[in-house]
């Protein structure tokens, strides 16, 4: 008998709200994350906003000790040790005590989307000016890969499998399937999943260059980000962090935790860049087994999905995904499952994005409701004619939810599909 | 004393650092990690405009080597 796996801690840093309340307040009324950002004015950046997190130096303060945040710059760590904590605490679970046992049954698996590209700059300034020495000793810890899992394990004093995982943009959501599998697998009693990514011009720079960040609307930044929309014309870099605790029931029914919702299963794959993929866009057809070998994997029927929380950036490629997810679940129109679009208010949040949309996933399960999807009122043809407007929701309507499919699809053509079930005994 | 200033923010035990004197032993006493104890001795370099290679880290266990080292230094600097 495989552990059945429930979600019973969540944190969020998101580019609009920090904290869990804040977030779901901001999800629901349809808070847009977006700004113009100074620095990317001045380094003449063709897309010139984004979405970051505000983080006041009071709130730094009670996550960070004063020597951890002496010469700390990497925005990716901040932000994920701040909703780490935050879903531990929320699961009702204790920080780690230096003269405490390491707590052997719970790990981590928490994804970054790419290193701290803030301190890595601050390192080579140094390093070509001939000052190696100058570095001093956490350039290592900040920019090492697993920074994040580094500076999360210590505090919270797990025992478990401590790593991190990047795979793209599907980061966030492939944590959260790997933590699932260690505990199913009866491996681990609990895990913390999640994803971080840096707000940094070094890190965004690379999206710009490529053309798929949208430069059309730096005077309006609320209106860029247009999941599904007839004029998409780009997508919006984001940053931030989501973290989830997952437990085995049987471990949460015992500590009498809160459970926010269940994982039924999921799929992790690549198209192998083959067919219509490539190193950046996806194989349709690895999308399709994706989604269909999630579904199995869950032990549900495709009929059964309410909500498609979707990877959908606002490239303009947002019609091939619904086409996907169209061919791969055997429905259409008014059959077509309500679709989610959370880009829309907070952008691509990268290596963040699974994380921080699975929670947003888990929140509408738990307390049945859908959220607006913004700047949709002019929908891409290609997508209407497979799916019923009302579909798309363009404001907050409550209503109760079962099962919730949210995927992520990464550059190198990795795809990752997990579905949620509104936990009811 | 200006090198108790220069450790206080790498200090995780303020009741040593309040009673700092020669025989405090950095790692022991202070409880100064030995990562952090790199960034110490940076900051000794900036505050007392001196060069401190590693030679001469590799001594330096307590405040006593540390002083020992860091008036070598002014000295050197002050003949030179």
């Amino acid at each position: 008998m495989k552990n059945r796996v429930v979600i019973t801690g969540l944190g969020v840093v998101s580019p609009n709200g920090v904290g869990l309340p804040a977030f779901k307040d901001a999800i629901k009324n349809g808070v847009s994350g977006i700004r113009l950002i100074d620095r990317l004015v001045e380094l003449k950046f063709e897309a010139q906003i984004g979405g970051i997190p505000e983080i006041t130096e009071e709130l730094k303060a009670q996550y960070f000790t004063p020597l951890e945040l002496m010469k700390f710059n990497a925005s990716g760590i901040l932000y994920g040790l701040i909703a780490g904590v935050d879903a531990w605490n929320d699961a009702g679970l204790k920080l780690g005590n230096i003269d405490e046992e390491p707590d052997w049954d719970s790990g981590m698996i928490f994804g970054i989307g790419s290193i701290a590209a803030d301190k890595l700059r601050d390192g080579i300034v140094l390093i070509d000016k001939l000052q190696v020495k100058r570095l001093g000793s956490n350039f290592v810890i900040q920019t090492m890969p697993s920074g994040i899992t580094a500076y999360l394990a210590g505090k919270l004093g797990v025992g478990n499998q401590a790593t991190t995982n990047s795979s793209a943009c599907a980061t966030g959501t492939e944590s959260i399937l790997m933590a699932y599998e260690r505990i199913k697998s009866g491996k681990a009693k609990r895990m913390l999943a999640g994803g971080c990514n840096d707000s940094s011009p070094y890190t965004w720079a690379g999206f710009d260059a490529l053309r798929v960040a949208t430069y059309k609307h730096n005077h309006e930044p609320e209106k860029a980000s247009q999941p599904m929309g007839r004029d998409a014309s780009g997508f919006v870099a984001g940053s931030g962090a989501g973290a989830l605790v997952l437990e085995t029931l049987e471990s949460a029914l015992e500590r009498g935790a809160h459970i926010y919702a269940e994982i039924l299963g999921g799929d992790m794959n690549t198209g192998g860049q083959k067919g219509d993929g490539s190193m950046t866009l996806p194989n349709s057809v690895g999308v399709q087994r994706c989604i269909k070998e999630a579904i199995k994997d869950a032990g549900i029927h495709a009929d059964d999905i309410d909500v498609i929380n979707g990877h959908l950036t606002s490239t303009g490629k947002c019609n091939l995904e619904i086409k996907n997810w169209s061919e791969a679940l055997n429905r259409k129109g008014k059959d077509f499952p309500y679709i989610t679009a959370l880009k829309s208010m907070i952008g691509h949040t990268l290596g963040a994005a699974g994380a921080i949309e699975s929670i947003a996933a888990i929140l509408q399960l738990e307390e049945g409701f859908l959220v607006p999807n913004l700047n949709c009122k002019n929908i891409d043809p290609v997508i209407l004619d497979l799916v019923d407007e009302e579909k798309i929701t363009k404001e907050y309507i409550k209503k109760d939810l079962n099962i919730i499919a949210k995927s992520s699809f990464g550059f190198g053509d990795v795809n990752a599909c997990v579905i949620y079930k509104k936990y009811t005994g | 004393m200006k090198l108790k200033e220069v450790i206080k923010p790498y200090s995780q035990n303020p009741e040593a650092l309040e009673n700092i004197s020669a025989t405090t032993d950095f790692t022991n006493d202070l409880k100064i990690n030995s990562a952090n104890l790199v960034d110490v001795f940076l900051d000794v370099e900036e505050a007392f405009e001196i060069e401190l290679e590693n030679s001469s880290l590799e001594k330096i266990a307590n405040v006593y080597d540390a002083i020992d080292v860091i008036e070598l230094k002014l000295q050197e600097k002050n003949q030179a």
